[in-house]
């Protein structure tokens, strides 16, 4: 059912399709509001409302899915089942009905689309390409192949290396054309690499990098100014350790606007009064920075610098669209693709593993920033 | 902590800017306060930073102009030597129905895959902020988590659960979304897909609301749905815009999710661009002016949203 919808949108014109869709979406929440509004009043009518979308919403959405009909009725009957438990609930009735509704949507996605699928990975890394347990085989092929440690080392420079230069230069660009004179117009230039997508990079940092034979007329920037300064042109990207901080840079490049636009909101927020006691203090500019600025933006500086640490970690595009002709440029998150489009399945789920390893350190402190916000409150 | 809160807070009606460029300049002691911390080696840092940061797009910009010719027999700063540009590239652009129908394409898949995430993980980030439940702290942080997951390697279960649906051997329980719509499935997607960064982002400024207000809204005998729609959203606007500039940056510039689920009919100018790219020589000189085509709608809506990042994606956070 759901199909045929989406079949007749999918004959309107693009531009049409938008707010058909919008709507539809938002008629939906505003369904949803309605019942987690009434859902704990009171009343033999409020309860008979409660007892009907338990059971029926769950069967609505199995049926317009396309199930069968058994499968349709234990939904309902799974519904039912959860009306029994709210009515009783101690927290009073309707209680749960109403943590179902705010979280269930995102739930159910998240079921769907992220965690179904890692598991099955997790179970992959353990597999042959052909399915048949292997036990940690596939890791001892990461550890044993010289070019796989060349894409872990690669990995680690670039989760070490973006995040701290591009929160680095953000912060302090952000700092420094605070309240200046024409500060949007600045903003702007500096946001607006993020404003390109990773293929416009790798197209613009072609007239950077590219490279022609001595003698020839030059298209990459790097190069005439070689050739002006009297060298002999370099091709940078076939420089094996180099290449690697190259395509760094073009990451750098993009997010320095994510980490500047997010920061410079922060400095905002930083109480003006403290900024003056410090000065009152007489303290200088540096001092007020580490000693005020600093402390005043630090759960932004974390959230900033876990988002570019994670962006890195995942960093794909860049590597593809510029990197692949060149050699040893290969990081995780690439080389789990190229893998799994050669079939090799069980390898690429093992990097995978391996990737979700190195992020658990940066999980690990986030949770504990999250635990102890919430202890304070 | 929590009682500095409630001056800051953005009042619905009260235009959020406006209010903060007020209290940012009160009374001139502020203001010399602030002509002293930006000294003459902090304007000279940012103007390098800025120029080193866009010559290049300025280098994009200059080619896109070039005629073909010259663009691949020089590089683009030759320019400045012999004068030579033309708007021809960008006519051949807007000419080639294929990047003028990519370019609708983006725009009809960005859209609500900017709305719906934002609107979902609102409602769960609620959730996390204002309704107890057991093991809330650990859900939360799992779904924090789940931002780590590569989008790589769930693309191919996905599409697999998309195209053929869910079959067990008692029957149908799922029937795909094989030729349901061209946009369905990447819209899907994304949504998914931004939605630990949206709950964790959100739930951030949505549990720094003060604990006053919405005890005072439920005394009142507003339920959930009323406190949500008519106190969270209100005071999460400037949150919400923020997140939604990213989110629309993150699906418009989207190369990886288009590749697998945008195919045909529904290929965004990414997409396009990148097929461009891949045919070296014929059309490969209207690229920097497909790129830059590809950039406007991005700039517009950073222009259009630029003054709720006054107040911030994180400005609730800053307190923590």
């Amino acid at each position: 059912m759901l199909k045929r919808f989406f079949d007749w949108l999918g004959d309107l014109p693009p531009l049409a399709q938008i707010p058909v869709i919008i709507l539809a979406f938002l008629a939906v929440v505003g369904l949803l509001l309605f019942f987690l509004e009434v859902a704990p009043r009171r009343g033999r009518n409020y309860t008979i409302l409660r007892a009907a979308v338990a059971v029926l919403v769950p069967a609505v959405v199995l049926f317009l899915f396309g199930s069968i009909w058994w499968a349709i009725a234990v939904a309902a009957v799974l519904g039912g089942a959860l009306f029994l438990l709210d009515y009783r609930s101690r927290q009073g009735a309707g209680y749960l009905l109403q943590l179902f509704g705010f979280l269930a949507p995102a739930m159910f996605l998240l079921l769907v689309g992220l965690i179904y699928p890692s598991i099955q990975t997790i179970f992959q890394a353990f597999l042959s390409s052909r399915g048949r347990f292997v036990g940690l085989d596939n890791f001892a092929w990461i550890f044993s192949q010289p070019d796989n440690l060349i894409t872990i080392r690669n990995t680690i420079i670039w989760v070490l290396v973006v995040p701290i230069v591009s929160t680095a230069a953000g912060l302090a660009y952000a700092v420094f054309i605070d309240r200046s004179r024409g500060e949007k117009f600045f903003k702007i230039l500096v946001f607006m690499p993020m404003a390109i997508s990773f293929v416009g990079a790798s197209i613009i940092w072609r007239f950077i990098y590219g490279y022609r034979e001595a003698g020839n007329s030059q298209y990459g920037l790097l190069n005439q100014l070689v050739v002006w300064f009297g060298g002999t042109p370099v091709n940078w990207l076939q420089n094996a350790p180099l290449n690697t901080f190259l395509l760094i840079v073009v990451l750098i490049w993009v997010q320095t606007g994510f980490a500047m636009v997010v920061l410079s909101a922060a400095i905002k927020g930083v109480p003006t009064e403290q900024v003056e006691a410090a000065e009152l203090d007489g303290t200088n500019a540096w001092q007020r920075f580490t000693n005020v600025t600093v402390p005043g933006i630090r759960s932004s500086l974390v959230v900033v610098l876990t988002t570019i640490s994670i962006a890195s970690l995942k960093v794909f595009d860049i590597v593809r669209t510029m990197g692949t002709a060149y050699p040893d440029t290969g990081v995780i998150a690439n080389d789990m693709v190229t893998l799994a489009q050669n079939f090799e399945t069980g390898r690429s789920a093992a990097f995978a593993v391996l990737l979700f390893i190195l992020v658990l350190p940066i999980v690990i402190y986030n949770a504990r920033v999250i635990k102890s916000q919430r202890e304070i409150r | 902590m929590t009682a500095t809160i409630p001056a800051d807070l953005p009042l619905p009606g009260a235009s959020t800017t406006k209010g903060a460029v007020e209290r940012a300049d009160v009374g001139n002691m502020t203001r010399r306060t602030k002509r002293r911390l930006t000294s003459r080696g902090a304007t000279i840092a940012s103007i390098i930073i800025a120029v080193v940061w866009t010559i290049p797009t300025f280098g994009l910009f200059v080619t896109s102009l070039r005629p073909q010719a010259e663009i691949t027999r020089s590089g683009w700063w030759e320019v400045f030597v012999k004068w030579d540009l033309t708007t021809e590239n960008y006519a051949t652009v807007l000419g080639n129905s294929d990047l003028t129908r990519s370019f609708i394409n983006s725009i009809a898949i960005t859209l609500p895959a900017t709305i719906a995430p934002l609107v979902i993980a609102s409602l769960a980030a609620y959730a996390f902020a204002w309704i107890d439940f057991k093991g809330k702290n650990w859900l939360f942080i799992f779904v924090f988590a789940l931002q780590i997951v590569p989008i790589q390697m769930t693309l191919v279960p996905l599409l697999t659960l998309f195209s053929r649906g869910l079959n067990t051997q008692a029957g149908t329980l799922f029937s795909g979304f094989q030729g349901a719509g061209i946009y369905t499935q990447v819209w899907i997607a994304h949504t998914i897909f931004a939605l630990p960064l949206a709950i964790f982002l959100l739930h951030n400024f949505i549990s720094e609301i003060p604990g006053e207000v919405i005890e005072a809204a439920r005394v009142d005998g507003a339920g959930h749905g009323q406190i949500f729609l008519r106190i969270v959203l209100p005071l999460t606007v400037p949150a919400i815009a923020s997140f939604a500039i990213f989110q629309f940056l993150w699906v418009w510039n989207d190369l990886l999710v288009a590749l697998i689920f945008a195919s045909g009919d529904a290929s965004p100018i990414t997409r396009t661009l990148a097929e461009l790219t891949g045919q070296f020589g014929r059309s490969a000189y209207l690229l920097p002016a497909g790129a830059f085509i590809a950039m406007l709608v991005p700039l517009l809506v950073f222009f259009a949203l630029q003054r709720y990042f006054v107040r911030g994606l994180l400005a609730g956070s800053t307190k923590g």
